[in-house]
Formats: C-alpha cells, structure tokens, sequence
C-alpha cells in the first residue's frame, strides 16, 4: 500500500503527516513548509529585528542543529547574522561529544563558535561537582534544577562576549508545554502568571521553533540529512521534566493536541495573581573581583556554602540538610543531614 | 502464509544505544503462518534484536510514544502504522525523539 500524494505539489508521494493539521506532505513540501512557518514566527513576533546580531544557544542536539540550520537560510531575508554559542557544564562522558558535534557543525556551517565552560565562568563548578554536592541527601537529586539557572547564565555571557543583541534557544513546542506543566505541579503560579514560563519578561532571549512540534524537529533533521548529536544527558534520566514529558506523552496519545493547546499562550487565560517582574537579587561574581551584578547567582552562594537546597528550595525545605562547606572539585565530601531546630 | 522477507531495519536519534549501537540491520524474516506486519516485527524485534531495556522501545504492542517510524522513507500514519504489510526490501527506520536538543 503506497503512501498517497503530497497535498501541496501533487507530483511526489507524501512522507509525513503533519501533528496538527493532519495534512499530507512529501519531504521536500514538508521543509519548505516548516522553514516558512519559523520565519513566520519571527516575524510575526518581531523576534529578531535587522541587523541583530544573533548568539544562537548550539548543544549539538536535534533542536538547536535545526534552529541553526534554518536561520542560517533565512538569515540574508531577515537581515540578521548568526554566532553558535555552546555552553560547557562540564559533564563527564557526555558534553565532550556534543561539543565535538557542534565544532563540526560550526566547520560546515562556517559560523562562528564561543565556547563557554561552567568551571571558568562560577568558580570552578562544574555540573559533576554539583551533582556530587547534591547528592547522598535522600531526595531525589537537584543537579538539573541548577544547570538551569546556570545555563542561562552562561548563555547570556556568552552572547555577551560576541556582541550579540538577541539569544535564541531550540525548544519546541513539546518542551514549551513540559515548562507550562512543570510550572503548573509546582503550584508556581507567579512564573505562569507572568507567562508560563515562556519568557513573559521582556528579555532579548526567544525561541523560533517554538510552535513546531517536537516530531517535525526530527523529520526536518531527517530530510535534510543533518548530523546531530543524540544521546541523552547522564543526568538526565532524573530529571523533574522526565515527569512532565512522560505525562504529556501518554496524554497525546489519548488526545493528540494536548501538546499544542497546552502552550496557548497565558495572556489568554484567567489569573488571579497579579505578578510584576521577577524578583532579581543581585550578587557580585564570587572570586572574580569584577564589580558587575548578576542574577541567578543565588544558586551558587548555596553551592559554596554547602547548602545546596538553599538555593532552590522555598522557605524552610533548603534549611533541612546541611553539607559540609562544598568546593567544586571535591569528590570525597558528603554532605549529611542534620536536624535543625524549629523557629 | 507468509513467505520470508528481506528488510531492512535502523535505528536512529539514540535507538541505537539499545541495539548495541548498530544502526542498520538486514534482517530476514522467517516464512510464518501469519503475514509479515509491523506488529510482528516489533514482536521479532525484541525476542530477537533488542539487547537491553525494552520498556524504552516498546510499549504494549506498540513502539513507546515518542519514537517515530519511517517505512520506505514515509511516515507510518500514512501507511496503516502497526497494520502495514511488509513487503521484500522494505526499510524501516525507528527515530527516537525522547532526549534533550
């Protein structure tokens, strides 16, 4: 039984069925339809404004391979130029072989390539050393919650460092709706009110595959034969967002448009909370004697102090555990918990 | 009746990892009473090819949510998915989408 014939040119045979509007498309249909689809995305978004000078966020992975792949081809019809940044959590095992896949890429591509490591940027930190420093404490371990907050600060460095005007990140639509429901199970009703956690604040950070399903990433990098790198993080398997993505998957297969309604974007929904901005505390650079304050450097100070959950954690949760003062390359301290008293 | 068949079958997007990180297999399936269908093969795939964690690949009869399946470089929701009548020198390809990019 042969596919049917593409609905758009009628010559070849379809190779895809699209989630959303169930439509059948060949390969080469398909492409064209989904690089037309980014670009509508920035520029009905006004995202990325002529002249910006574009730090794109490169794991080496499937979403941010094509990200790259399809601004560089719409780069000279918006005007815009493209800089790779890769970040460096240093992670055993796993990041290098990314990073090898982004070099390559930068090769073929011929853009430019800023490497950034956690180590240099927070004091020696590496993401083994975080893990390290949060485990052994019973619960589940934290480590991904700080290579979040990390993460973007790293990528904001980066752009920094290459002059860029605007940073953008591959998540796609399945990841979008993960964020709103993550947010959701922990009762986080500031973040969602001020945009589910899909950057409501106005920061020059956006994501243009943000409306293309998770699926079509994958038959794009698929019909254009590109080279990713596809293995999954070593910490990844504990993960909160394993939860929300485990979750969505069986919902969408009881109801195919779970993924897509769930990110309607929350303006369009009722909320009660009012939220303003989110709360910036500001802390100097430990170590690094540069006067300059930057956010997300809370994560850190729980870090050195050896109070990992501090950090993370709401209210009393981060005072339960303590750990004995935590240095970044410091395998052999555990930290044990001890009691507090109550106040 | 079916008659044995020569296809090919392989692994991408991090599949592979459970296949001792083979990605193509030439695989010929046995002459059987009952026709050769994506269900059965998903059935020979793991008695016969998957090596660890199968729970990762299959779930029910079905493979788990999130790996997607080319057969002949086309989408199986447009061929019948599980219900699709192999053919000799057929290619299926099983891409999983369930890691970060």
């Amino acid at each position: 039984m042969p596919a049917p014939p593409c609905t758009s040119c009628h010559a070849a045979r379809a190779a895809l069925r699209r989630p959303r509007s169930g439509q059948a498309l060949c390969g080469a249909c398909f492409c064209t339809a989904f690089e037309a689809e980014v670009l509508h995305t920035v520029l009905a978004g006004r995202l990325l404004p002529p002249d910006a000078v574009v730090a794109v966020g490169a794991s080496g992975g499937k979403d941010s391979t094509v990200l790259a792949h399809v601004l560089r081809e719409l780069a000279p019809r918006l005007g815009i130029s493209l800089q790779l940044v890769a970040v460096d959590e240093g992670i055993g095992g796993y990041r290098d072989a990314a990073l090898a896949a982004v070099r390559r890429q930068a090769a073929r591509w011929e853009l430019p390539l800023t490497v950034v490591a956690y180590e240099d940027l927070f004091g020696g930190w590496t993401m083994d050393a975080v893990a390290r420093s949060t485990a052994g404490s019973g619960r589940s371990r934290s480590c991904c919650t700080f290579c979040g907050v990390l993460r973007r600060r790293a990528l904001e460095e980066g752009a920094r460092r290459v002059g860029a005007t605007h940073i953008v990140t591959g998540h796609n639509a399945d990841d979008m709706a993960e964020t709103v429901l993550m947010n959701f199970l922990r009762g986080d009703a500031g973040r969602l009110a001020r945009g589910g956690g899909l950057g409501g604040r106005p920061a020059p950070r956006c994501r243009p595959l943000q409306f293309a399903s998770q699926k079509e990433v994958v038959l794009y990098a698929h019909f254009r034969r590109l080279d990713y790198f596809s293995e999954e993080c070593v910490y990844a398997p504990e993960a909160f967002r394993g939860h929300a993505r485990d979750l969505l998957k069986r919902l969408e297969a009881a109801r195919p448009s779970a993924v897509l309604t769930s990110c309607t974007p929350p303006s369009a929904w009722r909320w009660p909370v009012r939220s303003g901005p989110a709360p910036r505390r500001l802390l100097p650079l430990r170590g690094s004697g540069q006067p300059r304050s930057l956010p997300g450097l809370c994560a850190l100070d729980g870090l050195n102090r050896g109070r990992p959950r501090l950090a993370i954690g709401k209210g009393r949760r981060g005072l339960d555990e303590q750990a004995t003062p935590g240095t970044p390359g410091d395998p052999d301290k555990t930290p044990t918990p001890k009691a507090v008293p109550t106040f | 009746m079916a008659a044995p068949l020569s296809v090919e079958v392989e692994f991408g997007g991090g599949a592979e990892l459970l296949f001792d990180g083979i990605k193509k297999h030439q695989v010929t399936l046995p002459g059987q009473e009952e026709p050769w269908d994506i269900r059965n093969l998903l059935v020979w795939i793991k008695k016969n090819l998957l090596k660890e964690r199968p729970e990762l690949f299959i779930q029910g009869d079905s493979v788990r949510p999130g790996i997607l399946v080319l057969i002949n470089d086309a989408d199986w929701e447009l061929l019948g998915e599980l219900d699709y009548q192999l053919q000799d020198q057929d290619s299926v390809l099983f891409i999983s989408t369930l890691h970060g990019g």
